[in-house]
Protein backbone atom coordinates (compact mmCIF):
# COMPACT_ATOMS: atom_id res chain seq x y z
CA UNK A 1 0.00 0.00 0.00
CA UNK A 2 2.66 2.19 0.44
CA UNK A 3 4.42 2.84 -2.59
CA UNK A 4 0.82 3.23 -4.07
CA UNK A 5 -0.42 6.60 -3.81
CA UNK A 6 -3.43 7.67 -5.58
CA UNK A 7 -3.23 11.12 -4.58
CA UNK A 8 0.62 11.63 -6.39
CA UNK A 9 -0.94 13.13 -9.90
CA UNK A 10 -3.83 14.88 -7.61
CA UNK A 11 -0.77 17.49 -7.47
CA UNK A 12 -0.98 19.99 -9.83
CA UNK A 13 2.64 20.03 -10.22
CA UNK A 14 2.58 16.57 -11.09
CA UNK A 15 -0.82 16.52 -13.10
CA UNK A 16 0.53 19.38 -15.48
CA UNK A 17 2.97 17.37 -17.22
CA UNK A 18 1.09 13.75 -17.21
CA UNK A 19 -2.17 16.04 -18.94
CA UNK A 20 0.35 17.37 -21.59
CA UNK A 21 1.62 14.15 -22.01
CA UNK A 22 -1.80 12.22 -22.63
CA UNK A 23 -3.64 15.01 -24.21
CA UNK A 24 -1.85 14.07 -27.91
CA UNK A 25 -3.55 10.56 -27.08
CA UNK A 26 -7.18 11.64 -26.64
CA UNK A 27 -6.84 13.89 -29.76
CA UNK A 28 -5.86 10.86 -31.74
CA UNK A 29 -8.59 9.02 -30.48
CA UNK A 30 -11.29 11.74 -30.68
CA UNK A 31 -10.34 12.13 -34.33
CA UNK A 32 -10.47 8.26 -34.65
CA UNK A 33 -13.40 7.64 -33.40
CA UNK A 34 -15.39 10.84 -34.82
CA UNK A 35 -14.10 9.73 -38.54
CA UNK A 36 -15.27 5.73 -37.68
CA UNK A 37 -18.53 6.96 -36.62
CA UNK A 38 -19.22 9.18 -38.95
CA UNK A 39 -18.32 6.83 -41.54
CA UNK A 40 -21.06 4.48 -40.26
CA UNK A 41 -23.25 7.13 -39.55
CA UNK A 42 -23.69 9.16 -43.00
CA UNK A 43 -22.40 6.26 -45.00
CA UNK A 44 -23.11 2.84 -44.02
CA UNK A 45 -25.92 3.21 -41.95
CA UNK A 46 -29.40 2.86 -43.86
CA UNK A 47 -31.91 5.30 -44.74
CA UNK A 48 -34.46 5.44 -42.53
CA UNK A 49 -38.14 4.08 -44.23
CA UNK A 50 -39.99 7.13 -42.10
CA UNK A 51 -37.07 10.01 -41.76
CA UNK A 52 -35.46 9.45 -44.95
CA UNK A 53 -31.36 10.86 -44.53
CA UNK A 54 -32.85 13.85 -42.16
CA UNK A 55 -32.06 11.59 -39.07
CA UNK A 56 -28.65 11.02 -39.59
CA UNK A 57 -28.45 13.86 -37.06
CA UNK A 58 -29.16 11.62 -34.13
CA UNK A 59 -25.06 10.91 -34.77
CA UNK A 60 -24.29 14.13 -33.34
CA UNK A 61 -27.62 14.74 -31.22
CA UNK A 62 -27.88 11.79 -29.09
CA UNK A 63 -23.98 11.49 -28.18
CA UNK A 64 -23.98 15.12 -27.30
CA UNK A 65 -26.95 14.97 -25.07
CA UNK A 66 -25.42 11.77 -23.40
CA UNK A 67 -21.83 13.65 -22.61
CA UNK A 68 -24.16 16.87 -21.73
CA UNK A 69 -25.67 14.93 -18.77
CA UNK A 70 -22.56 12.75 -18.07
CA UNK A 71 -20.31 15.82 -18.18
CA UNK A 72 -22.50 17.25 -14.85
CA UNK A 73 -22.30 14.45 -13.49
CA UNK A 74 -18.57 14.31 -13.39
CA UNK A 75 -18.62 17.87 -12.50
CA UNK A 76 -20.44 16.76 -8.98
CA UNK A 77 -18.07 13.83 -8.73
CA UNK A 78 -15.42 16.53 -8.91
CA UNK A 79 -16.73 18.70 -7.01
CA UNK A 80 -17.25 16.19 -3.96
CA UNK A 81 -13.79 16.03 -4.15
CA UNK A 82 -12.92 18.46 -3.38
CA UNK A 83 -15.30 19.23 -0.86
CA UNK A 84 -13.82 15.98 0.63
CA UNK A 85 -9.65 15.83 0.15
CA UNK A 86 -9.96 19.33 -0.34
CA UNK A 87 -7.95 18.62 -3.21
CA UNK A 88 -7.09 22.10 -5.40
CA UNK A 89 -6.92 19.58 -8.82
CA UNK A 90 -10.71 18.87 -8.27
CA UNK A 91 -11.94 21.92 -8.32
CA UNK A 92 -9.63 22.88 -11.50
CA UNK A 93 -11.17 20.08 -12.92
CA UNK A 94 -14.72 20.17 -12.23
CA UNK A 95 -14.13 24.15 -13.60
CA UNK A 96 -12.13 22.94 -17.29
CA UNK A 97 -14.91 20.51 -17.77
CA UNK A 98 -17.98 23.07 -17.51
CA UNK A 99 -17.51 25.20 -20.78
CA UNK A 100 -17.59 21.60 -22.79
CA UNK A 101 -20.66 20.33 -20.65
CA UNK A 102 -22.54 23.53 -21.48
CA UNK A 103 -21.47 23.07 -24.92
CA UNK A 104 -23.07 20.21 -25.43
CA UNK A 105 -25.64 21.31 -23.90
CA UNK A 106 -26.03 23.76 -26.46
CA UNK A 107 -25.15 21.30 -29.58
CA UNK A 108 -28.33 19.01 -28.25
CA UNK A 109 -30.79 21.62 -28.13
CA UNK A 110 -29.26 22.98 -31.26
CA UNK A 111 -28.82 19.84 -33.31
CA UNK A 112 -32.95 18.88 -31.57
CA UNK A 113 -34.36 21.84 -33.13
CA UNK A 114 -32.56 21.70 -36.49
CA UNK A 115 -34.05 17.89 -36.69
CA UNK A 116 -37.60 18.65 -34.83
CA UNK A 117 -37.90 21.77 -38.07
CA UNK A 118 -38.02 18.77 -41.47
CA UNK A 119 -39.50 16.14 -38.75
CA UNK A 120 -42.40 17.73 -36.41
CA UNK A 121 -42.35 20.89 -38.59
CA UNK A 122 -41.39 23.05 -35.40
CA UNK A 123 -38.16 24.17 -34.02
CA UNK A 124 -39.13 23.45 -30.33
CA UNK A 125 -41.85 21.62 -28.39
CA UNK A 126 -42.15 22.06 -24.74
CA UNK A 127 -41.39 18.45 -24.44
CA UNK A 128 -40.09 16.74 -21.16
CA UNK A 129 -36.57 16.00 -22.64
CA UNK A 130 -36.07 19.17 -24.30
CA UNK A 131 -37.63 21.09 -21.24
CA UNK A 132 -34.83 19.38 -18.68
CA UNK A 133 -31.96 19.77 -21.15
CA UNK A 134 -33.00 22.97 -21.47
CA UNK A 135 -32.82 23.70 -17.47
CA UNK A 136 -29.20 21.52 -17.48
CA UNK A 137 -28.52 24.24 -20.01
CA UNK A 138 -29.61 27.17 -17.26
CA UNK A 139 -27.41 24.60 -14.39
CA UNK A 140 -24.50 24.69 -16.81
CA UNK A 141 -25.02 28.57 -16.73
CA UNK A 142 -25.39 29.38 -13.47
CA UNK A 143 -22.23 27.33 -12.28
CA UNK A 144 -20.08 29.18 -14.99
CA UNK A 145 -21.64 32.34 -13.40
CA UNK A 146 -20.71 31.57 -10.09
CA UNK A 147 -17.30 30.39 -9.84
CA UNK A 148 -16.86 33.31 -12.55
CA UNK A 149 -17.86 36.34 -9.98
CA UNK A 150 -15.82 35.29 -7.23
CA UNK A 151 -12.38 36.34 -7.08
CA UNK A 152 -10.54 33.70 -4.68
CA UNK A 153 -10.16 30.77 -6.59
CA UNK A 154 -10.61 28.24 -3.34
CA UNK A 155 -13.46 29.80 -2.47
CA UNK A 156 -14.88 29.48 -5.99
CA UNK A 157 -14.40 26.22 -6.34
CA UNK A 158 -16.22 25.18 -2.78
CA UNK A 159 -19.16 27.46 -3.70
CA UNK A 160 -18.77 25.77 -7.24
CA UNK A 161 -19.17 22.30 -5.68
CA UNK A 162 -21.83 23.06 -3.49
CA UNK A 163 -23.83 24.09 -6.28
CA UNK A 164 -22.99 21.01 -8.48
CA UNK A 165 -24.24 18.90 -5.56
CA UNK A 166 -27.71 20.91 -5.17
CA UNK A 167 -27.72 20.45 -8.66
CA UNK A 168 -26.57 17.24 -8.78
CA UNK A 169 -29.50 15.85 -6.54
CA UNK A 170 -32.00 17.99 -7.87
CA UNK A 171 -31.68 16.96 -11.66
CA UNK A 172 -33.91 13.15 -10.85
CA UNK A 173 -36.26 15.74 -9.54
CA UNK A 174 -36.42 18.34 -12.08
CA UNK A 175 -36.41 15.23 -14.97
CA UNK A 176 -39.38 13.75 -13.54
CA UNK A 177 -41.71 16.65 -12.82
CA UNK A 178 -40.75 18.03 -16.00
CA UNK A 179 -41.88 15.08 -18.20
CA UNK A 180 -45.13 14.46 -15.80
CA UNK A 181 -46.12 18.14 -16.31
CA UNK A 182 -45.44 17.66 -20.23
CA UNK A 183 -47.60 14.25 -20.06
CA UNK A 184 -50.26 16.28 -18.36
CA UNK A 185 -50.22 19.75 -20.55
CA UNK A 186 -49.72 18.23 -24.43
CA UNK A 187 -51.54 15.35 -25.88
CA UNK A 188 -49.60 12.73 -27.49
CA UNK A 189 -49.13 14.30 -30.61
CA UNK A 190 -45.63 13.86 -31.04
CA UNK A 191 -44.22 10.99 -29.27
CA UNK A 192 -40.12 11.26 -29.34
CA UNK A 193 -40.08 7.83 -26.79
CA UNK A 194 -41.33 5.58 -29.41
CA UNK A 195 -38.21 5.25 -31.23
CA UNK A 196 -38.06 2.13 -33.98
CA UNK A 197 -36.28 -0.58 -33.54
CA UNK A 198 -32.77 0.67 -34.37
CA UNK A 199 -30.45 -1.00 -36.95
CA UNK A 200 -27.53 -2.04 -35.44
CA UNK A 201 -25.36 0.18 -37.93
CA UNK A 202 -26.98 2.88 -36.39
CA UNK A 203 -26.46 2.10 -33.01
CA UNK A 204 -23.08 1.31 -33.34
CA UNK A 205 -22.68 4.81 -35.40
CA UNK A 206 -24.02 6.53 -32.37
CA UNK A 207 -21.89 4.36 -29.80
CA UNK A 208 -18.82 5.31 -31.71
CA UNK A 209 -19.49 9.02 -31.79
CA UNK A 210 -20.15 9.12 -27.97
CA UNK A 211 -17.16 7.45 -27.14
CA UNK A 212 -15.36 10.46 -29.92
CA UNK A 213 -17.37 13.28 -27.76
CA UNK A 214 -15.89 11.80 -24.57
CA UNK A 215 -12.38 11.64 -25.95
CA UNK A 216 -12.40 15.25 -26.88
CA UNK A 217 -14.14 16.38 -23.82
CA UNK A 218 -10.96 14.94 -21.66
CA UNK A 219 -8.65 16.22 -24.51
CA UNK A 220 -10.22 19.82 -24.10
CA UNK A 221 -10.82 19.46 -20.03
CA UNK A 222 -7.17 18.30 -19.90
CA UNK A 223 -6.10 20.95 -22.25
CA UNK A 224 -8.25 23.97 -19.88
CA UNK A 225 -6.82 22.76 -16.66
CA UNK A 226 -3.34 22.65 -18.04
CA UNK A 227 -4.32 26.46 -18.56
CA UNK A 228 -5.62 26.47 -15.17
CA UNK A 229 -2.91 25.58 -13.27
CA UNK A 230 -1.03 27.61 -14.88
CA UNK A 231 -2.74 30.46 -13.93
CA UNK A 232 -3.03 29.61 -10.09
CA UNK A 233 0.33 28.06 -9.68
CA UNK A 234 1.86 31.00 -11.37
CA UNK A 235 3.89 32.04 -8.03
CA UNK A 236 5.36 28.38 -7.76
CA UNK A 237 9.37 28.20 -8.44
CA UNK A 238 8.21 25.34 -10.74
CA UNK A 239 5.99 27.12 -13.08
CA UNK A 240 7.85 29.89 -12.98
CA UNK A 241 10.76 27.31 -14.13
CA UNK A 242 8.35 26.00 -16.63
CA UNK A 243 8.19 29.35 -17.99
CA UNK A 244 12.26 30.66 -17.88
CA UNK A 245 12.53 26.94 -20.20
CA UNK A 246 9.93 28.13 -22.93
CA UNK B 1 -31.76 21.62 20.47
CA UNK B 2 -34.20 23.68 18.53
CA UNK B 3 -34.59 26.58 21.14
CA UNK B 4 -31.84 28.04 19.14
CA UNK B 5 -34.60 27.52 16.12
CA UNK B 6 -37.13 29.15 17.64
CA UNK B 7 -34.83 31.74 18.94
CA UNK B 8 -33.27 32.49 15.18
CA UNK B 9 -37.30 32.74 14.69
CA UNK B 10 -38.09 35.48 16.71
CA UNK B 11 -35.01 37.36 16.11
CA UNK B 12 -35.58 37.36 12.61
CA UNK B 13 -39.25 38.56 13.15
CA UNK B 14 -38.40 41.24 15.41
CA UNK B 15 -35.85 42.44 13.03
CA UNK B 16 -38.83 42.61 10.19
CA UNK B 17 -41.30 43.85 12.20
CA UNK B 18 -38.85 46.65 12.74
CA UNK B 19 -38.42 47.60 9.18
CA UNK B 20 -41.80 46.57 7.45
CA UNK B 21 -41.85 48.62 4.78
CA UNK B 22 -39.48 45.71 3.23
CA UNK B 23 -42.45 43.42 3.71
CA UNK B 24 -44.70 45.35 2.12
CA UNK B 25 -42.43 46.28 -1.15
CA UNK B 26 -41.77 42.31 -2.32
CA UNK B 27 -45.72 42.28 -1.42
CA UNK B 28 -46.67 44.98 -3.71
CA UNK B 29 -44.40 43.89 -6.60
CA UNK B 30 -46.17 40.13 -6.44
CA UNK B 31 -49.34 42.61 -6.74
CA UNK B 32 -47.85 44.54 -9.52
CA UNK B 33 -46.52 42.15 -11.92
CA UNK B 34 -49.54 40.11 -11.65
CA UNK B 35 -51.59 43.11 -12.39
CA UNK B 36 -49.56 43.44 -15.09
CA UNK B 37 -50.54 40.49 -17.04
CA UNK B 38 -53.90 41.31 -17.94
CA UNK B 39 -52.48 44.59 -19.51
CA UNK B 40 -49.93 42.54 -21.73
CA UNK B 41 -52.13 39.71 -22.90
CA UNK B 42 -55.82 41.13 -22.75
CA UNK B 43 -58.58 41.21 -20.94
CA UNK B 44 -60.57 38.41 -21.85
CA UNK B 45 -61.96 35.91 -18.56
CA UNK B 46 -61.31 32.70 -19.85
CA UNK B 47 -58.04 33.41 -20.94
CA UNK B 48 -57.00 35.30 -17.96
CA UNK B 49 -58.24 32.07 -16.11
CA UNK B 50 -56.10 29.98 -18.20
CA UNK B 51 -53.26 32.02 -17.48
CA UNK B 52 -53.76 33.09 -14.17
CA UNK B 53 -51.80 29.46 -12.29
CA UNK B 54 -48.72 30.28 -14.24
CA UNK B 55 -48.57 33.88 -13.57
CA UNK B 56 -49.27 33.81 -9.97
CA UNK B 57 -47.33 31.63 -9.59
CA UNK B 58 -44.03 32.94 -11.38
CA UNK B 59 -45.19 36.26 -9.71
CA UNK B 60 -44.92 34.56 -6.60
CA UNK B 61 -41.08 33.00 -7.49
CA UNK B 62 -40.01 36.05 -8.01
CA UNK B 63 -41.16 38.12 -5.31
CA UNK B 64 -39.61 35.36 -3.29
CA UNK B 65 -36.67 35.91 -5.61
CA UNK B 66 -36.06 39.59 -4.21
CA UNK B 67 -36.22 39.10 -1.02
CA UNK B 68 -33.34 36.35 -0.95
CA UNK B 69 -30.41 38.56 -0.96
CA UNK B 70 -31.39 39.80 2.49
CA UNK B 71 -31.52 36.75 3.80
CA UNK B 72 -27.71 36.56 5.17
CA UNK B 73 -26.68 39.87 3.69
CA UNK B 74 -27.42 42.31 6.73
CA UNK B 75 -26.43 39.87 9.74
CA UNK B 76 -23.10 39.39 7.19
CA UNK B 77 -22.64 43.03 7.31
CA UNK B 78 -22.74 43.61 11.34
CA UNK B 79 -20.58 40.60 11.82
CA UNK B 80 -24.01 38.85 13.75
CA UNK B 81 -23.34 36.10 11.08
CA UNK B 82 -19.98 35.18 12.00
CA UNK B 83 -21.31 34.92 16.07
CA UNK B 84 -24.44 33.09 15.27
CA UNK B 85 -21.31 30.29 12.89
CA UNK B 86 -19.20 30.44 15.90
CA UNK B 87 -22.48 29.15 18.03
CA UNK B 88 -22.53 25.41 19.50
CA UNK B 89 -25.63 24.63 17.96
CA UNK B 90 -25.28 22.99 14.86
CA UNK B 91 -25.53 26.19 12.06
CA UNK B 92 -27.58 24.67 9.95
CA UNK B 93 -30.57 24.77 12.27
CA UNK B 94 -29.51 28.43 12.63
CA UNK B 95 -29.95 28.51 8.84
CA UNK B 96 -33.62 26.65 9.44
CA UNK B 97 -34.49 29.61 11.86
CA UNK B 98 -33.61 32.42 9.10
CA UNK B 99 -35.52 30.14 6.55
CA UNK B 100 -38.50 29.83 8.71
CA UNK B 101 -38.73 33.22 9.34
CA UNK B 102 -37.93 34.39 5.68
CA UNK B 103 -41.13 32.23 4.70
CA UNK B 104 -43.37 33.88 7.79
CA UNK B 105 -42.08 37.52 6.38
CA UNK B 106 -42.22 36.96 2.65
CA UNK B 107 -43.60 33.29 1.60
CA UNK B 108 -47.25 33.48 4.10
CA UNK B 109 -48.21 37.12 2.81
CA UNK B 110 -47.69 36.02 -0.68
CA UNK B 111 -50.64 33.06 0.18
CA UNK B 112 -52.72 35.49 1.67
CA UNK B 113 -52.85 38.40 -0.94
CA UNK B 114 -52.87 35.68 -4.01
CA UNK B 115 -56.35 34.73 -3.60
CA UNK B 116 -57.42 38.30 -4.39
CA UNK B 117 -55.52 38.48 -6.99
CA UNK B 118 -57.16 34.96 -8.15
CA UNK B 119 -60.39 36.85 -7.90
CA UNK B 120 -58.99 39.38 -10.74
CA UNK B 121 -58.39 36.42 -12.96
CA UNK B 122 -61.57 34.84 -12.08
CA UNK B 123 -60.78 32.05 -10.77
CA UNK B 124 -63.49 30.14 -9.08
CA UNK B 125 -63.83 29.59 -5.22
CA UNK B 126 -62.30 26.16 -5.19
CA UNK B 127 -59.31 27.19 -6.88
CA UNK B 128 -58.40 30.15 -5.27
CA UNK B 129 -58.81 27.89 -2.36
CA UNK B 130 -56.08 25.85 -3.57
CA UNK B 131 -54.07 28.32 -4.84
CA UNK B 132 -53.91 29.65 -1.85
CA UNK B 133 -52.90 26.53 0.01
CA UNK B 134 -50.47 25.94 -2.87
CA UNK B 135 -48.89 28.70 -2.27
CA UNK B 136 -48.58 28.42 1.13
CA UNK B 137 -47.21 24.84 0.88
CA UNK B 138 -44.78 25.26 -1.71
CA UNK B 139 -43.24 28.90 -0.32
CA UNK B 140 -40.95 27.03 2.01
CA UNK B 141 -39.35 25.18 -0.25
CA UNK B 142 -38.87 28.04 -2.00
CA UNK B 143 -37.38 29.74 0.49
CA UNK B 144 -35.07 26.74 1.55
CA UNK B 145 -34.05 26.43 -1.58
CA UNK B 146 -33.26 30.23 -1.88
CA UNK B 147 -31.31 29.74 1.17
CA UNK B 148 -28.67 28.24 -0.75
CA UNK B 149 -28.07 30.53 -3.18
CA UNK B 150 -28.32 33.17 -0.73
CA UNK B 151 -25.11 31.68 0.70
CA UNK B 152 -23.34 30.91 -1.68
CA UNK B 153 -23.30 34.58 -3.53
CA UNK B 154 -23.13 36.37 0.09
CA UNK B 155 -21.08 39.17 -0.53
CA UNK B 156 -20.21 38.93 -4.03
CA UNK B 157 -20.54 41.97 -6.46
CA UNK B 158 -23.84 41.59 -8.84
CA UNK B 159 -24.67 38.82 -5.88
CA UNK B 160 -28.68 39.52 -7.09
CA UNK B 161 -28.49 38.54 -10.76
CA UNK B 162 -26.54 35.58 -9.94
CA UNK B 163 -28.84 34.41 -7.61
CA UNK B 164 -31.39 34.43 -10.28
CA UNK B 165 -29.44 32.69 -11.92
CA UNK B 166 -28.67 29.73 -9.90
CA UNK B 167 -31.82 29.26 -7.93
CA UNK B 168 -34.43 30.00 -10.98
CA UNK B 169 -33.73 26.44 -12.67
CA UNK B 170 -33.85 24.42 -9.23
CA UNK B 171 -37.30 26.62 -8.99
CA UNK B 172 -38.56 24.74 -11.54
CA UNK B 173 -40.44 21.18 -9.80
CA UNK B 174 -42.21 23.80 -7.46
CA UNK B 175 -43.62 25.42 -10.17
CA UNK B 176 -44.72 23.00 -11.84
CA UNK B 177 -46.58 21.10 -9.11
CA UNK B 178 -47.90 24.64 -7.27
CA UNK B 179 -49.52 26.09 -10.55
CA UNK B 180 -50.47 22.48 -11.67
CA UNK B 181 -52.69 21.76 -8.63
CA UNK B 182 -54.13 25.19 -9.74
CA UNK B 183 -54.25 23.89 -12.97
CA UNK B 184 -55.64 20.16 -12.02
CA UNK B 185 -58.64 22.20 -9.87
CA UNK B 186 -59.70 24.11 -12.83
CA UNK B 187 -59.46 21.19 -15.11
CA UNK B 188 -61.43 19.00 -12.63
CA UNK B 189 -59.04 16.60 -12.18
CA UNK B 190 -58.21 17.22 -8.29
CA UNK B 191 -55.22 18.90 -6.98
CA UNK B 192 -54.48 15.83 -4.16
CA UNK B 193 -51.64 14.43 -5.74
CA UNK B 194 -49.69 18.10 -6.79
CA UNK B 195 -50.25 19.07 -3.38
CA UNK B 196 -48.90 16.20 -2.19
CA UNK B 197 -45.86 16.41 -4.27
CA UNK B 198 -45.08 19.95 -3.47
CA UNK B 199 -45.35 18.80 0.47
CA UNK B 200 -42.70 16.35 -0.55
CA UNK B 201 -40.83 19.09 -2.03
CA UNK B 202 -41.11 21.43 0.85
CA UNK B 203 -40.36 18.14 3.72
CA UNK B 204 -37.16 17.50 1.51
CA UNK B 205 -36.48 21.23 1.03
CA UNK B 206 -36.31 21.79 4.80
CA UNK B 207 -34.72 19.07 6.03
CA UNK B 208 -31.81 19.05 3.58
CA UNK B 209 -31.29 22.23 1.78
CA UNK B 210 -30.53 24.62 5.36
CA UNK B 211 -27.53 22.11 5.87
CA UNK B 212 -26.35 22.92 1.92
CA UNK B 213 -27.01 26.24 3.08
CA UNK B 214 -24.76 26.35 5.97
CA UNK B 215 -21.73 24.54 4.33
CA UNK B 216 -22.02 27.51 1.71
CA UNK B 217 -22.23 30.23 4.54
CA UNK B 218 -18.98 28.56 6.02
CA UNK B 219 -17.17 29.06 2.25
CA UNK B 220 -18.98 32.62 2.06
CA UNK B 221 -18.03 33.56 5.47
CA UNK B 222 -14.18 31.60 6.14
Amino acid sequence: MSNLNLFHYAAPATFYPLAGRLRPLFVALAILFGAAGLWLGLFVAPTDFQQGEGYRIIFVHVPASWMSMFIYCAMAFWGAMNLVFNTRLSGMMAQALAPTGALFAFLSLWTGALWGKPMWGTWWVWDARLTSELVLFFLYVGYMALVASIDDPRRADKAGAVLLLVGVVNIPIIYFSVQWWSTLHQGASISMTKAPSMAHTMLWGMLLMALSFWMYTIAVAFARVRAIILDRERHTDWVRALVRQA
Amino acid sequence: MFEVVLAVVRRDLKLAWRRQADIGAALFFFVIVASLFPLGVGPEPDLLRKLSPGVLWVGALLSTLLTLPRLFADDFRDGSLEQLMLAPQPLGLVVLGKVIAHWLVAGLPLALVAPVLGLQFDLPGDALAVLTLSIALGTPALSGIGAIGAALTLGLRGGAVLLSLLILPLYVPVLIFGAGAVDATLTGLGPQAHLSLLAALTVAGLCFAPFAAAAGLRIAVD
